[in-house]
């Protein structure tokens, strides 16, 4: 039994940020195995009319290659994902994506709060979210619905957070399962790679 | 926050299908469900009450217009607009004298106004001919009017700018009581009807439809559906926009399309 208190019947990871994530999201990418038994699907704050650059920032130093999904694209295992700018990413059953551009929620689209949310339905239990450093509540609901759900629930080490409302905000709605610097993080993500492999 | 189940999404989808004929079973999951909790939460009604609210021809209405994601902006995705006005709408001209266009679910009318002004600006608005449609006949009486709130000119105005339009986006519109009044004379010759995607049939034949973000509220199968239905509608060589994260390359028919350009989500009808 692993600290972490993990198991090999995840479906998928996914990571929330904002202001102050984005060293962390590169640490995160750029240490784990390329073969990662799941996918990770990741909601980040970005600027909403800017529709290149992000993606291929975060490529550069990650061992998987990260894409923006299409509206409908299927979800792979060992693939991450990133919600492009200016719509809403959810996951539907059936394992796919689906776009939105309804409302802003707590001011932004995408929201991670909307992505959280979805998955938390779809993937229930099987589910591990992460939430780093952030300015905003957004996410804070979402972990509670994953929590709610049966998931796991983890969020950076708000000491270590450039900005902590976002962790902060997860920890005062739900349950959290581990509050994690970056590494210990990385080194959650390694232990469950080495648990699919066995 | 309250919560449905897909019992209940069901129970009301049917319901609305067999009373009032708008078929939103094939609508995609996630935000379906979505503007289901949002109503219930904004009339502060259970399933229960919905249903029973539903029954109301008047309430179904106020329903329409909440269920439709009304959330649009004018030269959204500006490099889009550029290419429209760089290289497709010069490339119908080679062919038609006269451009027929389609905005197919046009919400409140912000891309059919900056299809208006594009086309003043390139001196061709007397050679279009437009149509605008949507299912829902409160958003599309809002689309007439083309009143906009001046918090959301703003977003506008750098779209505009973004476009490198050859005015400055205040030539088109007045600010009139807190609110942004658009150029009427833009949207004279604008034909705004009521239809549905869904269940509509084929009416007219179009060298460009724009239908962007709007076929990601649909699940894959209506999104074939739908997108048989541009097919007929298109002249052999029209042109088809959808959203710059949308796809059609899983459809039965995206063979009979090119892309014309991906970036931008511009195909062009090459079969009949």
């Amino acid at each position: 039994m692993s600290k972490f208190n993990l198991h090999n019947r995840y479906k998928a990871v996914v990571i929330g940020g904002s202001a102050g994530s984005f060293q962390g999201i590169v640490k995160i990418l750029s240490s784990i195995p390329s073969n990662f038994p799941l996918p990770i699907i990741m909601c980040l704050h970005r600027l909403k009319h800017v529709r290149n650059g992000f993606v291929e920032a975060l490529s550069i130093k990650s061992t998987v290659e990260v894409t923006e999904p299409y509206d409908k694209q299927n979800i792979k295992k060992g693939h991450v994902y990133l919600a492009p700018a200016n719509y809403h990413m959810s996951v539907e059953l059936g394992n796919y994506f689906s776009l939105s551009t309804e409302e802003m929620v707590n001011n932004s689209r995408p929201a991670i709060d909307i992505t959280l949310g979805s998955c938390a339905y779809v993937y229930r239990n099987k589910l591990i979210g992460i939430l780093l450093s952030g300015a905003n509540k957004d996410g804070g609901l979402g972990m509670k619905y994953i929590k709610d759900k049966g998931g796991l629930t983890v969020v950076q080490e708000p000491t270590e957070c450039m900005i902590d409302t976002m962790p902060k905000a997860a920890m005062s709605l739900t349950t959290i399962d581990h509050v994690l610097r970056i590494e210990q993080i990385v080194r959650l993500l390694n232990e469950l790679h080495k648990l699919y492999k066995t | 926050m309250k919560d449905v189940d897909i019992a209940d999404l069901r129970r009301i989808t049917d319901l609305v299908k067999t009373k009032h004929g708008y078929d939103f079973t094939n609508y995609a999951m996630s935000s379906f469900k979505r503007r289901i909790v949002r109503i219930l939460e904004l009339y502060n009604l259970n399933t229960e009450g919905l249903l029973k609210k539903l029954l109301d021809r008047q309430f179904t209405e106020e329903f329409l217009n909440e269920i439709t994601v009304n959330v649009t902006e004018m030269f959204r995705d500006p490099s889009f607009w550029r290419i429209l006005r760089d290289d497709i709408i010069p490339a119908i001209l080679l062919n038609h004298q006269k451009i027929r266009i389609w905005h197919a679910g046009c919400s409140s009318g912000e891309e059919v106004f900056s299809m208006a002004i594009l086309l003043k600006e390139m001196d061709l608005l007397h050679n279009a001919q437009i149509i605008a449609t949507d299912l829902d006949t409160n958003i599309l009486e809002k689309a007439k009017k083309g009143e906009y709130t001046i918090k959301n000119m703003e977003l506008n105005e750098k779209n505009y700018i973004r476009f490198q339009g050859s005015g400055v986006l205040k030539d088109y519109y007045k600010e009139i009581n807190g609110k942004a009044i658009l150029d009427k004379s833009l949207v004279a010759d604008v034909s705004w009807r009521n239809h549905d995607l869904v269940k509509g049939g084929i009416f007219n034949k179009f060298d460009l439809i724009l239908c962007r973000n709007v076929m990601i509220y649909f699940n894959q199968a209506l999104q074939n559906e739908v997108l048989k239905k541009f097919h007929e509608s298109l002249f052999k060589y029209g042109y088809l926009a959808i959203g710059s994260k949308e796809s059609l390359i899983w459809c039965d028919i995206a063979n009979k399309f090119i892309v014309v350009n991906n970036e931008e989500k511009v195909y062009k009808k090459i079969k009949d």
